[in-house]
């Protein structure tokens, strides 16, 4: 399989002059504008049946997508859901800082476009004066070239939620099995359990 | 044209990044103060049934429940 890989980007890159390659539309390509239909559709079907309306396709009942703006928009659109609820919808903040598992990310209106997966940690998002922290368990962020921030999480709690004493109890407890840990999956799951009450240790005294 | 990206520890103890990130969010419910630690947990309550299907048959199926058995 990975040997046609590198045959196919050679041939790619080596042929244009040649032969007609086969491009493919990158995403941000593809016209945001959905109601006028796809073009193509229409022009095929009017051929074939010019006296019925062509069907609106499913891509025409959808809102477009926010386009890009030309020039840095000042604040950053933010959609912070979790599975049961959204808790921040289209929210125009000035700044999210995100637990990336590379560190904390800061995200700002005009960040390069980015998805970054999340580990247990602090989320703090920055409105003016305002800044409002909450715990995620994990997840991940999409950020888009239209400053639109997508943050997904599992469990986001607000940290006045969090019962210090059972993230004490909770840590000492995975630390002994962490050293008491036999086979991979347990050391694994030990090492989680240590992770998760050592960032939630760090968040509710940092 | 082997990947030599690093794996996560629990990639190569042969978890999955789901069953991981059932495991964090089950920690933090866990860590939660009253009223809100009962209600994160009644919400993640599950109760469902499986079937294997062998030559187009249901098996006899299996009842995976959070819920205590009246």
């Amino acid at each position: 399989m990975f040997r046609q890989a590198t045959h196919r980007l050679l041939t790619r890159s080596t042929t244009t002059t040649t032969t007609t390659t086969i491009r493919r539309v990158f995403s941000t390509e593809v016209a945001t504008d959905a109601s006028s239909g796809d073009a193509a559709f229409i022009e095929s079907w009017k051929k074939v049946a010019p006296n019925i309306d062509p069907p609106k396709t499913p891509s025409q009942f959808m809102e477009p997508r926010p386009p890009t703006p030309s020039a840095l928009p000042s604040k950053l659109t933010v959609n912070f859901v979790l599975p049961y609820a959204a808790e921040l919808s289209k929210a125009e903040v000035d700044m999210v800082i995100v637990p990336a598992t590379t560190g904390q990310m800061g995200i700002l209106p005009g960040h390069v476009p980015t998805i970054a997966e999340l580990k247990p940690g602090l989320l703090s998002v920055h409105e003016g004066n305002d800044i409002k922290k909450y715990f995620i368990s994990s997840g991940f962020a999409f950020v888009h070239s239209n400053s639109y921030a997508d943050i997904l999480a599992v469990e986001a709690v607000p940290l006045d939620r969090i019962d210090p004493a059972q993230v004490q109890k909770g840590l000492s407890e995975f630390t002994q099995k962490l050293s008491s840990a036999s086979t991979d999956l347990d050391k694994a799951e030990a090492q989680i359990g240590v992770d998760v009450h050592s960032a939630l240790n760090s968040a509710l005294t940092g | 044209m082997a990947s030599t990206a690093a794996v996560p520890f629990w990639r190569s103890a042969g978890m999955t990044y789901i069953t991981y990130s059932n495991i964090c969010a089950n920690l933090v419910r866990n860590c939660l103060k009253e009223p809100f630690k009962s209600e994160a947990i009644s919400r993640e309550k599950v109760h469902f049934s499986v079937s294997r299907w062998v030559d187009g048959k249901p098996q006899k199926p299996t009842i995976r429940s959070d819920t205590p058995e009246v």
